[in-house]
């Protein structure tokens, strides 16, 4: 490594401390000592960084194993089975998270995008878009349960009920400041150039925005999205206050609606075999989800700095 | 670079500038009037809504406030039954197991982003630095039952035990050694954020301008040596952001402490024992709360404490971090 040849060179060239002027304050310090502590710090850090590997290896190489047994057919096709009966699946919940996710990827996205738009294009130094970033960074670190309980509050108590659609909106909720966040970031990146020569062409701010900015952050603007639709997949406290859960058919989201992460947590709670064995079969399904999308937005980002 | 670990360090600094704004450069045509008040109106929608949780929170939880007054932050009586509630044991459960998950993440974090950032040559960094991403991207809810059935049962066969016989005679590594408790619950934890203070601080490590570093290694100084006494110093400001921000996401973490916590609202010295936390206590008993009004204003008391918390320590980590980018010319 460099700053070892640099260090040994530094050595040879200035322990003789002499010459005119140099005290013997200047004289190197004795080295074996600070050697010894830098090797400690250096073998500790890397067993650290080691060990940040083997904790990941272990949770998934668990998550992978338990879950693959739970894994068939009727896992995705039948309904889950009563307490402690075998065979049963979860087809309900997963057609419950995709249709709760959806609705809240549905919400969330457009309302986070033009709050991104604004904070870039239309208002950056406007009165609110100070506070706006700092709302949006608030939110971003405000906890997903504050958020459910938020929502129950103010959609299932009043509407009298847990319903799906309340499940949606916490999710779209939790989606929004991350979508926002990333979108600005993403619009400001692109350089003023293509808008002044969009401008000068006389087309309206609007169609600037939509048909240059747009085009040019796209790819940013969709990592942003797909990160954000990850992070709410897996969230299981927001929907427990919201959408709850349902052994039955997903028949619209008006009621409580079936949903892989709470089913998780509840069969997992329980004492019968057979439903901790869907929930790890459930855990498998959406780790899978999780790191497959985060891993091809890395690739897609990769791709597109090159 | 996951992109919302590095939105959270960009957060405060605002890292890119804005481009100028063009309002007063052309005639506006009807479409951007339109246009504007469209994604301002999106805008306000988001400023209003933290407003709304905190109304919420408070409006719904008004019947506790006004039935326990203060006495609520330092009862620990749960009594669904006789209609008592107090937050005294999920306080100071949430306190405990974030205060166990900060002083193991903080050192660790610490010496993972030092090993990322000067000691591993550039592939097995990216490799090491992909690994923690990951780590940072697995749900809550799969820590919870990696925790309850695999890590818990592992720290009470091999690790507990041996704590005992030799920090035993300790008050706080008395007790059982289920491995269902408020250490394993703090341990986990600081697995869930270990990710996030390295990722923060190793981007403030390499903000330091090489030249500084470059220049304490010319004059014959370690690794260790650069680390501690420039690096370090350097990006100091910055660092305590990233704990700030780890403290915040710790504190309100759910899933995972509910599965490894034991659920026991009672106040115990040993971190052996079974306890709670605001958030584990809110996910439990929600649904048998869901029909009484007092038990449940109770438990938004709770969130609403929860809220005001994590508030707090987002806005003062925005802020610090703010200034602190200010001071360094930007870039955080």
């Amino acid at each position: 490594m460099t700053t070892d040849k640099v260090r040994k060179r530094q050595g040879d060239t200035v322990t003789p401390a002499e010459g005119p002027g140099r005290g013997p304050g200047l004289r190197p310090r004795p080295r074996t000592g600070r050697k010894a502590c830098d090797l400690a710090v250096k073998i500790l850090s890397g067993f650290f960084a080691l060990l940040a590997l083997f904790l990941l290896a272990w949770i998934l190489s668990t998550v992978i194993r338990r879950g693959a047994i739970a894994l068939n057919w009727e896992f995705f096709t039948e309904l889950p089975p009563v307490a402690g009966a075998e065979g049963g699946g979860l087809s309900n919940a997963i057609i419950g998270t995709l249709l709760i996710t959806a609705l809240a990827a549905l919400m969330g996205v457009p309302i986070g995008m033009m709050t991104g738009v604004y904070l870039a294009e239309f208002g950056a130094h406007s009165r609110i878009a100070a506070p706006a970033r700092f709302v949006i960074n608030v939110l971003m670190g405000t906890p997903s349960i504050i958020v459910g309980v938020f929502v129950y509050t103010f959609l299932v108590l009043p509407f009298g009920g847990f319903s799906g659609y309340a499940g949606a909106v916490a999710l779209a909720i939790l989606m929004l400041p991350v979508v926002a966040r990333t979108s600005e970031d993403m619009l400001t990146l692109v350089p003023n150039t293509l808008r002044e020569s969009a401008l000068a062409l006389g087309a309206p701010r609007w169609k600037v925005t939509l048909g240059v900015i747009f085009r040019a952050a796209r790819s940013g603007l969709i990592t942003g999205v797909i990160l954000a639709v990850a992070r709410i997949a897996g969230e299981t406290a927001p929907l427990l206050f919201t959408a709850l859960n349902s052994p039955w058919e997903v028949d619209g989201l008006g009621q409580p609606t079936a949903n892989l992460t709470v089913t998780i947590f509840q069969y997992a709670m329980s004492p019968y075999d057979n439903w901790q064995q869907i929930a790890w079969g459930a855990s498998l399904l959406i780790t899978v989800f999780v790191l497959v999308v985060m891993l091809s937005t890395r690739f897609l980002l990769r791709t597109r700095s090159r | 670079m996951c992109a919302s670990l590095c939105a959270y360090t960009k957060a405060a600094g605002h890292g890119v500038t804005p481009p100028p704004e063009y309002s007063g450069a052309a005639p506006q045509s009807g479409g951007d009037v339109v246009f504007k008040i469209l994604t301002g109106g999106c805008t306000v929608v988001v400023l209003v809504l933290i407003g709304a949780i905190f109304y919420e929170l408070l409006a719904n939880s008004w019947l506790s406030i006004k039935t326990f007054g203060w006495r609520f932050l330092v009862s620990s009586d749960w009594d669904a039954v006789r209609s008592r509630f107090g937050a005294a044991s999920s306080i100071y459960g949430t306190l405990v197991c974030t205060a166990i998950a900060m002083l193991l993440a903080v050192p660790v974090g610490l010496v993972t982003a030092l090993f990322l950032v000067e000691l591993a040559p550039p592939r097995i960094s990216r490799l090491v630095g992909t690994g923690v991403e990951l780590l940072a991207a697995i749900p809550s809810i799969i820590y919870g039952m990696w925790g309850l059935f695999v890590f818990a049962p592992f720290l009470s066969n091999y690790v507990y035990p041996g704590l005992q016989s030799g920090l035993g005679f300790l008050p706080l590594f008395d007790g059982p050694t289920t491995g269902i408790g408020m250490l394993t619950a703090g341990i986990i934890l600081a697995i869930m954020i270990l990710p996030f203070i390295t990722a923060v601080t190793r981007d403030v490590f390499m903000m330091v301008p090489p030249a500084l570093r470059e220049s304490a290694f010319g004059m014959g100084a370690t690794t260790w040596e650069v680390t501690r006494k420039v690096t370090m110093r350097y990006g100091f400001k910055g660092i305590i952001g990233a704990t700030l921000l780890g403290l915040g996401r710790a504190i309100g973490e759910t899933m995972a402490v509910t599965f490894v916590i034991g659920n026991a609202h009672r106040i115990r010295i040993s971190l052996l024992e079974n306890g709670n936390t605001i958030t584990s206590t809110l996910a439990n008993e929600f649904q048998e709360a869901a029909a009484e009004p007092l038990f449940r204003a109770a438990l938004i008391e709770l969130g609403l404490i929860l809220f005001v918390l994590t508030f707090v320590i987002q806005a003062l980590a925005q802020l610090w971090l703010r200034r602190v980018s200010r001071g360094m010319g930007g870039g955080l």
